[in-house]
């Protein structure tokens, strides 16, 4: 089997590490990089806990090789907030307590953000539409859907001021 | 069997030689959204990934002179639905590629994977096979074209042979007064495989009266997606009305052969079938005459 180079920017930094080529990005990622916030929970595509942006499209990382990211760019949750500044998705997820045991979180903050910075004005369908692929199993997604409503609303306050 | 290497091609001949190089086991990876999770739940070997989205042929979405589309095999979903030109001319591709997966599968897969992956309930194919799709075809004899209807053969099989990959799908120009559809039943709203799947391409007399022309398609009723032509036929030249579209779908039910499985009953299919088949020929109807 050979190993590859692999060298990617994620959340805006190079990081190289070596591959096996049958290795998923979510493996990679977590076992390899070290960066532990996407989560598995399918390992086929099926629940978004492992969603991270490639290359500017949300995937799911499990149905990605890690070597098909060499040379792209990678935001996984790790660089949704700045700092110690939370991220107006991450503020109102823990004010709409849009969580429970929090293993589908990650994912939904990823996704929800590859929404709102294409679609800053997204309705409540449209979220819920967008979503569809996360799976959550304690919440019942209303409370996750109101997070989203409102860090939109702040978002777009935000870039008005 | 581990993979054991991963390659990604310049050049279509490049990507031929890997394959012819490596036999079976060498697999085309586009999206990876039934490849990889294939490959992980052992139920394929996979020896050498062979990624082709660094082709540039195989990505590219474009509008011939003639008003033809060409769409590389491994175009993302959302790379189609996002095209204006393909929003426009195309809008049952659109109808297709928006309800394969979610969000995250549709930023993946492709055209190509799916008809490829040959699953009898796959959600382009009928599509594809009512537009009148023409796969293009390139292996170690050079490349060849395949009406779309013809390509897949028996559930998870298709015409391709040692080291031939699919290139692109040529979509001819909409005539005017003409429109497509696809829709599919699933007991939820989305993320699910089609209980039943339908397609319906149709070309209208000028003051829209009569068909002229029509290709329906239905999925997951038999081992590959059905090109039915005598539902297509039972709508040429005659006046568009409900009893028109009726023949129509009672065709699509007779053509349909469903098994009982746990998505759902062969009878229940085989209704689908009808009331699919009548919903995409109104659907199309509404979008010739807009
Ligand atoms: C969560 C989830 C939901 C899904 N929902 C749907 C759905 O609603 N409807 C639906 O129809 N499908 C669905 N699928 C299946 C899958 O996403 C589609 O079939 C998709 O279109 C496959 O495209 P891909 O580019 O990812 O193909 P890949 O996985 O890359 O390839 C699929 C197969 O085709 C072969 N192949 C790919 N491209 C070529 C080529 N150019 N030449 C030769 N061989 C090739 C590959 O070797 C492989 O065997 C779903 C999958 C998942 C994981
Ligand atoms: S772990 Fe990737 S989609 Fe579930
Ligand atoms: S909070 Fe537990 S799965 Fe979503």
């Amino acid at each position: 089997m050979t190993k590859r180079i692999v060298s990617t920017t994620i959340n805006g930094e190079v990081v190289e590490f070596l591959s096996d080529p049958g290795t998923s990005l979510l493996d990679a990622l977590r076992d390899t990089v070290g960066l532990t916030g996407s989560k598995e929970g399918c390992n086929n595509g099926n629940c978004g806990a492992c969603n991270v942006i490639m290359n500017n499209e949300l995937v799911n990382s499990c149905c990605v090789l890690a070597v098909e990211s060499n040379g792209g760019t990678i935001t996984t949750i790790e660089g949704v907030a700045q700092g110690d500044h939370l991220h107006p998705l991450q503020t109102s997820f823990l004010e709409e307590a849009a969580l429970q045991c929090g293993i589908c979180t990650p994912g939904f903050i990823v996704a929800a953000k590859a929404l709102l910075d294409r679609e800053p004005n997204a309705d409540e369908a449209r979220i819920r539409h967008w979503l569809a692929g996360n799976l959550c199993r304690c919440t019942g997604y209303d409370k996750i859907v109101r997070a989203v409503l409102d860090a939109a609303e702040d978002m777009r306050a935000g870039a008005k001021a | 069997m581990a993979v054991l290497d991963y390659v990604a091609p310049a050049t279509v001949d490049e990507a031929v030689a890997v394959l012819k190089q490596n036999g079976q086991t060498a697999r085309v990876l586009a999206g990876g959204t039934d490849l990889i999770v294939q490959e992980r739940e052992r139920r394929r070997d996979v020896g050498v990934m062979v990624d082709v989205k660094g082709i540039p042929e195989l990505t590219q979405v474009t509008i011939g002179a003639d008003g033809s589309l060409k769409v590389g095999a491994a175009a993302s979903c959302a790379s189609l639905y996002r095209n204006p030109d393909v929003q426009k001319k195309f809008p049952a591709l659109v109808d297709s590629a928006s309800l394969i997966g979610g969000i995250q599968i549709q930023s993946r897969a492709s055209l190509g994977g799916n008809l490829c992956n040959s699953s009898p309930a796959a959600d382009s194919i009928p599509t594809l096979i009512a537009l009148g799709a023409t796969c293009e075809i390139a292996g170690p004899g050079g490349r060849r074209s395949v009406p779309v209807e013809d390509f897949c053969t028996a559930p998870g099989r298709n015409v391709l042979g040692d080291g031939e990959m699919l290139v692109s799908l040529t979509f001819p120009a909409p005539a005017a007064h003409s429109g497509a559809a696809f829709e599919r039943f699933i007991p939820r709203n989305e993320m699910d495989i089609a209980v039943t799947n339908a397609a319906a391409s149709i070309t209208l007399s000028a003051d829209g009266s009569k068909f002229e022309s029509a290709r329906i398609a239905i999925g997951a009723v038999a081992p590959t997606p059905l090109f039915v032509k005598a539902a297509g036929d039972a709508l040429v030249g005659q006046p568009v009305n409900a009893e028109t579209i009726e023949k129509a779908a009672e065709a699509a039910r007779a053509a349909a052969t469903p098994i009982t499985d746990m998505r759902g009953s062969a009878e229940q299919r085989k209704h689908l079938a009808a009331v699919l088949t009548r919903r995409v020929i109104n659907k199309a109807i509404e979008r010739a005459k807009a």
